[in-house]
């Protein structure tokens, strides 16, 4: 591009000096003047790195994983290039959204794939890092969306020989119930782990939940209080605007530092079909994971154990600061400290109602349909 | 259902329910929803012009999943009359029809972007509660019914929305 600004500076120079009307001088120079300019942009635009081919642990200031591999020469991380391998998907690009992305980015992941219905507009500009003409744009609630999003997240050219999806991890951070449930979908019928967050509106309490179908609570399972149980929603959300940001006020309580964390087992009257299934196939695995456990036990055993260092020069060493556990940890209905159950558990199921019938009724979708044209004309 | 007016109470409760949990992506299944949606949408339009109170106008594309019509309210015995649309969700119907209002986006806070109108508080628990039993009908009945008599009187008041009439008068001088 330098070298063609620069032939063009000349011809215009030539044009410059073989023009018989002096006239026209000024508009030339100022031509000129203008691809002198650009050339200077030229010079400043920067120029596209190409992709490091291995992480190094080498500290040296041109490394850009120096301080990241640091992380595995100190034994933090076991297998730190790994990471190149993985890809996470991102739905919703918001306040959460954009930061996971851009820390993922920061920690070197394989690949992101980020999802969004929206426009970036200004009054984002508070949380997002893209500019309003930056946008990704996609509804994952229609259905045409929904099969672009699956497909996508099915699509295995990053990492051809991985099991199950094209990516190991969702993130949901989306801001409405509709677009959650919409993931839970997408993940249960895919068998994919995901994690879901929230945000309350005025920002100081929110939620995080790790979802593996079939072995926990889907987010069909356990619904938000605020629907499931018809709890006049005002008493928790204030009048007048409608923020997006809604059954997310259960969770980390920032004013409080209160951050409650609890196992939610997956729901056998789920109505979710998709998450029924994976329970199912859970359960049938059970066999195979015990097996697969007593195995590591075993291993584990078999290794004797010894100081990962052979000489302490400075006597350090690790103190366990995790809690006795006091209660039967493995027990789900022991809820932690601060929390109460709101309703009583479910004993029955909730029977399908049966099909109505409908004996002297239309039942022919073109008829019903005429019908109801023939209502709209009048 | 306390804290609705009786009128809504004896309209909804003459709206046929719906038994076939299924939504789009459902094949046959779907088929069978989308007559029993039809019936209680004729039902509920056929009570509303027998008492007097046609309010909208609705009907699909080929396969049910997108819906548009008009919807109107009377202010001051005016009539303030709006395009409606709302995409089936591939989640439905678990999740409720995202009732859409285009022309009055951006014009009122009890709204999404895109003009979808808010049910949270005053339909959304209602709708949960009842699926698969509430239909489009219903989201109707329940959903938009109140949020236009809510909505158009402080639209029209405050001078966001301005009557047809009104707005073709003030082009014209």
């Amino acid at each position: 591009m330098e070298s063609e600004l620069k032939e063009m500076l000349i011809d215009l120079d030539t044009l410059k000096r073989s023009l018989p009307d002096p006239s026209l001088l000024a508009s030339i120079d100022k031509m000129q003047s203008r691809v002198e300019h650009l050339t200077d942009l030229a010079k400043c635009a920067p120029a596209r790195r190409s992709k490091v081919k291995d992480m190094s642990a080498e500290v040296v200031d041109s490394n850009p994983y120096s301080r990241l591999m640091a992380l595995q020469r100190m034994g933090i991380v076991e297998n730190y290039e790994r990471i190149r391998e993985f890809s996470v998907a991102i739905v919703g690009i918001g306040g959460v959204g954009s930061v996971a992305a851009e820390m993922l980015t920061r920690c070197g992941i394989g690949r992101l794939l980020l999802y969004d219905y929206d426009k970036v507009e200004l009054a984002n500009m508070n949380r997002l890092f893209f500019r309003p003409e930056q946008s990704y744009t996609l509804n994952i609630t229609t259905l045409q969306g929904f099969e672009t999003f699956t497909s996508s997240l099915k699509n295995k050219t990053f990492c051809p020989s991985k099991e199950g999806s094209g990516v190991d991890l969702v993130l949901s951070c989306v801001d409405n119930y509709e677009a959650r449930m919409v993931v839970n979908q997408a993940c249960n019928e895919m068998n994919q782990t995901w994690m879901e967050s929230g945000v309350s509106e005025d920002a100081v309490s929110g939620h995080i939940q790790l979802l593996v179908p079939g072995e926990t609570a889907c987010f069909a399972c356990a619904p938000p209080l605020v629907v499931a149980s018809g709890v006049d929603e005002r008493t928790l959300k204030r009048e007048g605007v409608c923020a997006a940001s809604l059954p997310t006020t259960m969770g980390y309580n920032a004013l409080k530092d209160y951050f409650p964390t609890m196992e939610m087992k997956p729901n056998p009257q789920c109505s979710n079909t998709a998450c029924l299934d994976r329970q199912k196939e859970y359960i049938l695995a059970k066999p195979a994971r015990d097996a697969a456990a007593a195995k590591a036990k075993k291993d584990e055993v078999s290794v004797p154990e010894c100081p990962v260092h052979e000489d302490n020069e400075w006597n350090i060493s690790v103190v366990d600061d995790s809690e006795p556990i006091t209660a039967d940890a493995s027990s789900s209905d022991t809820l932690p400290e601060g929390l109460v159950r709101e309703l009583p558990t479910a004993d029955e199921f909730q029977k399908p109602c049966d099909p109505q019938e409908m004996i002297d009724s239309v039942d022919d979708l073109d008829e019903l349909r005429k019908q109801l044209e023939a209502l709209n004309a009048d | 259902m306390e804290g609705w007016d009786p009128t809504t109470k004896s309209s909804l409760t003459q709206i046929p329910l719906l038994s076939t949990k299924a939504g789009p992506r459902d094949g046959a299944a779907w088929t069978q929803r989308l007559k029993e949606e039809y019936r209680s949408l004729i039902a509920y339009t056929s009570m509303n012009k027998s008492k007097d109170n046609d309010w909208f106008r609705i009907s699909s594309n080929a396969d049910g999943t997108r819906w548009t019509g008009k919807c109107w309210y009377v202010h001051n015995l005016l009539k303030y009359e709006f395009d409606l649309q709302f995409d089936i969700p591939v989640t439905y119907p678990s999740t409720a029809p995202e009732i859409e209002l285009p022309q009055l986006d951006g014009k009122t806070q009890k709204m999404y972007r895109g003009g979808k109108i808010c049910l949270t508080v005053h339909f959304k628990p209602l709708w949960a509660k009842n699926c698969p039993r509430f239909g489009i009908a219903h989201a109707l009945c329940l959903g938009l019914a109140p949020w236009l008599a809510a909505e158009v009187p402080i639209l029209v008041d405050s001078g966001m929305v301005k009557h047809k009439d009104d707005t073709a008068s003030a082009s014209e001088s």
